[in-house]
């Protein structure tokens, strides 16, 4: 009796709620470490960038608008969802980045709470970072936290699935929506990611996955006067300078992100979400 | 239009200490810079009031060094507590010394003494008292139980308020530890090399505070100077966006204040005598010199006409002249060059099918001044209703629905303030939270306090001044 056939998967993106194949038409090969064929991956292009920026924007005002608890409850969901998916990322991760499937565990486990970490802070950052202020005269003053907009990140390009996890996370839980470009050589657990979004309770576009080439699809981001802030983590440094010297057209705020990749499974900080956020202050009289 | 007389009540001008000649502050000392002098002027008369003697790169680079040896020295190492005090110093002698620094700041500056006095000033001191008190609380901040300092900062400020810019720059980075080395603008440098005496006289240990004045290209060295850790600024857009691509690629931190174009709006159910001075404090608020003015009035179409009739009454009360005159409302435009801008977006506004109206108010002969003006039937497409003019210029646009209000005040890049005019609460809390903007005023306008984050949206910067989020901006965090 002849072998079973494995059923071999056609990867696409992730925009909109919806699995398109790139615009481009192009794809490009994924291997595991040890160079075998896992499977083609689209290779997005400038058009991709664009169709998700689109998608991202039309749904900043459902996800901004949405009540911190609700959209802690989303995200909260979308962590079940990986938890319940957690054998075929740890099997993903460790094809990926060549671990051993305990090393690879761990690391699923880690993405895992550190999602659920960020799920927590949405009803929270408001009492954290906002303000009432205590004027000088007979006014009502406070200020409130407010997601900035569009988030382009480019992810890190060698922790596939927690580092993903570390810079997409924050910007949703500030409330930002966000257009992603996966590791490019690691980009399956991205996809899967995708997967897990398209089926938990994410409005579609509040999260949007590209698999391709942070160098390549970068500038796109950065120059985009649609984007309000850029991530540049997974880009090569070489290039860093060019994205922020782009993204200064539109007066875009730009993470300021070590040179070397972190160690992602360091207990995370509000750092990240800070940086997705604008500070708000109302001011309104107060007499009888 | 009932014409009221006014006798003249000019402010003495002798206040001012006036000297003919100013020099940059360096290491504590007020020396001769080797950059061009500049001859700044009054522009309530076009006469000369002093010459300054401006930075040169050699001049920059010595301050950066003497600032960065008091950052190591002095000022870095100093308890939080011993900081403070210097701060509370700075803050008293201000308030002992206002009268002098408002008298000089309408001289140079050509805003109204009514406002220097009374608005600048005041606030010029709360900026050092508020930051005095965090120094040593940095702990309780949010930041992490011990925040560091950056080091040294590079602060550019602009010409419209020339000392409140520089205390709202100076005050938080001293108290968190940082030293500064900070440009004034080319038009207006002489309250920022007063304040120079004032660290003297509060004893600043030397190189803490460092005093450049100079044009814009003394800027940009400070700006590319490898020397300096932070850079803050506060100008136009177009600016900001070049010293954005200057810091690009270097460990610099940045934060920008720039431009605006804010909307003003006013539901049919407002309050219409008290949305009316809030127009006007508004958009004429310094002559319109305000990245935060009103300069887009949107009214709601059913009461538009009763607005405007209103507004055009009480502008064409608004007093224009004299800005030492304690009588004026509406001072000096603070340059030839910025009435000739003021002057040919104005101008656009006709062009392009507006309707203008200009305050019948008599205008000095001398001197560069602007009247106040109204253009209505303003279209978003124009460029009075798209560019920030700077000058005493209210474009005047409609709306039906509070969400057309909403979708028509978003409509720019910016976002730095907006205005909301009704008596209703909820209407109120619902507009603050669809306007993209860093400051809302509701049933105010133009109200600043140091303990209330200032800053905008999108291309209006990023980055806050103020309160406990404008820490974030001078720490390590």
């Amino acid at each position: 009796m002849s072998e079973r056939v494995t059923v071999a998967k056609t990867y696409k993106l992730f925009i909109g709620g919806k699995f398109p194949r790139s615009e481009s038409g192009r794809v490009y090969p994924v291997t595991d470490r040890k160079g075998q064929f896992l499977a083609n991956a689209a290779h997005a292009s400038r058009k991709d960038v664009r169709e998700a920026v689109v998608a991202a924007r039309k749904a900043f005002g459902g996800w901004s608008g949405a009540t911190a608890y609700n959209r802690g409850q989303v995200l909260y969901r979308v962590a079940e969802v990986l938890e319940g998916r957690r054998d075929q990322f740890a099997a993903e991760v460790g094809a990926a980045e060549g671990l051993p499937s305990r090393r690879a565990e761990t690391v699923v486990d880690a993405a895992i709470d550190r999602w659920v970490w960020y799920a927590g802070w949405t009803d929270k950052v408001a009492s954290v970072l906002g303000a009432a202020n205590p004027v000088a005269g007979p006014y009502f003053s406070f200020t409130v936290p407010e997601p900035t907009g569009v988030a382009g990140i480019l992810a890190p390009q060698e922790s596939s699935l927690l580092g993903l996890v570390s810079v997409l996370a924050p910007a949703l839980a500030a409330g930002c929506t966000a257009v992603v470009v996966s590791s490019a050589d690691r980009p399956l657990p991205a996809i899967t990611l995708s997967e897990v979004l398209a089926t938990s309770d994410l409005p579609d576009g509040v999260a949007n996955i590209l698999t391709g080439r942070a160098g390549e699809l970068g500038p796109w981001l950065a120059s985009h006067g649609d984007v309000n802030a850029l991530d540049p983590t997974g880009a090569d440094p070489e290039i860093r300078a060019d994205l922020a010297r782009a993204a200064a057209g539109t007066v875009k705020r730009v993470l300021a992100v070590p040179a070397a990749e972190p160690d992602w499974t360091q207990p995370p900080d509000i750092a990240r979400l800070r940086r997705y956020l604008e500070a708000k202050t109302v001011w309104h009289p107060m007499g009888v | 239009m009932p014409a009221f007389e006014y006798a003249p009540a000019p402010e003495s001008l002798e206040l001012a200490n006036l000297k003919p000649g100013y020099r940059p502050f360096i290491d504590g000392e007020f020396v001769d810079g080797g950059g061009e002098p500049l001859k700044t002027v009054n522009p309530a008369t076009e006469e000369v009031l002093a010459e300054v003697s401006t930075a040169s790169a050699a001049d920059v680079d010595t301050a950066v060094k003497a600032a960065r040896k008091a950052f190591e020295k002095t000022w870095g190492p100093m308890p939080g507590s011993e900081r403070a005090k210097y701060l509370f110093r700075i803050a008293r002698l201000i308030q002992e010394r206002s009268r002098e620094l408002a008298v000089l700041e309408t001289l140079d500056n050509g805003k109204p003494i009514r406002e220097s006095r009374d608005s600048d000033l005041p606030l010029v001191a709360a900026h050092f008292f508020y930051h005095a008190g965090w120094a040593d609380k940095l702990g309780y901040a949010g930041f992490g139980p011990d925040p560091k300092p950056l080091g040294v900062a590079g602060q550019i400020i602009p010409w419209n308020f020339p000392l409140l810019m520089l205390a709202w720059k100076i005050a938080p980075a001293l108290a968190t530890g940082n030293t500064v080395v900070l440009k004034p603008a080319e038009t207006t440098p002489l309250t920022a090399l007063v304040f120079g005496e004032i660290c003297q006289q509060a004893g600043l240990p030397p190189g803490v505070v460092n005093i450049l004045p100079g044009a814009g290209d003394t800027g940009a060295r400070l700006v590319e100077h490898p020397g300096v850790d932070k850079i803050a600024f506060t100008g136009s857009t177009e600016v900001g966006k070049l010293i954005q691509r200057q810091v690009a690629g270097t460990p610099k931190r940045l934060t920008l204040e720039l431009g605006g174009k804010a909307a003003n709006v006013v539901f049919d159910d407002a309050p219409l005598d008290q949305a009316v001075d809030g127009i006007v404090n508004g958009i004429f608020f310094n002559q319109g010199h305000v990245c935060c003015a009103g300069s887009r009035l949107l009214a709601q179409e059913s009461v538009v006409d009763e607005l405007l009739d209103k507004l055009r009454y009480r502008i064409s009360t608004l007093r224009l002249g004299d800005p030492l005159d304690k009588n004026t409302d509406v001072g000096a435009i603070n340059s030839a060059e910025q009435l000739g801008r003021i002057r040919e977006l104005a101008d656009s506004g006709e062009a392009e099918g507006a309707q203008r109206w200009t305050s019948p108010c008599p205008v000095p002969e001398r001197g560069f001044f602007f009247a106040p003006t109204v253009f209505s039937g303003v279209h978003q497409s124009m460029r009075i209703a798209r560019e920030e003019i700077f000058g005493p210029v209210l474009s005047v646009l409609t709306f039906r629905t509070p969400d057309e209000a909403v979708a028509k005040a978003n409509n720019t890049p910016y976002g730095l303030s907006a205005g909301i005019w009704t008596e209703k609460g909820s209407r109120i809390l619902w507009m603050a939270n669809r306007l993209r903007a860093g400051v809302v005023w509701a049933n105010t306008f133009n109200r600043f306090d140091p303990a209330a984050p200032f800053g905008g949206y999108q291309e209006s910067g990023f980055g806050r001044e103020g309160g406990r989020t404008g820490l974030e901006g001078y720490l390590d965090v």
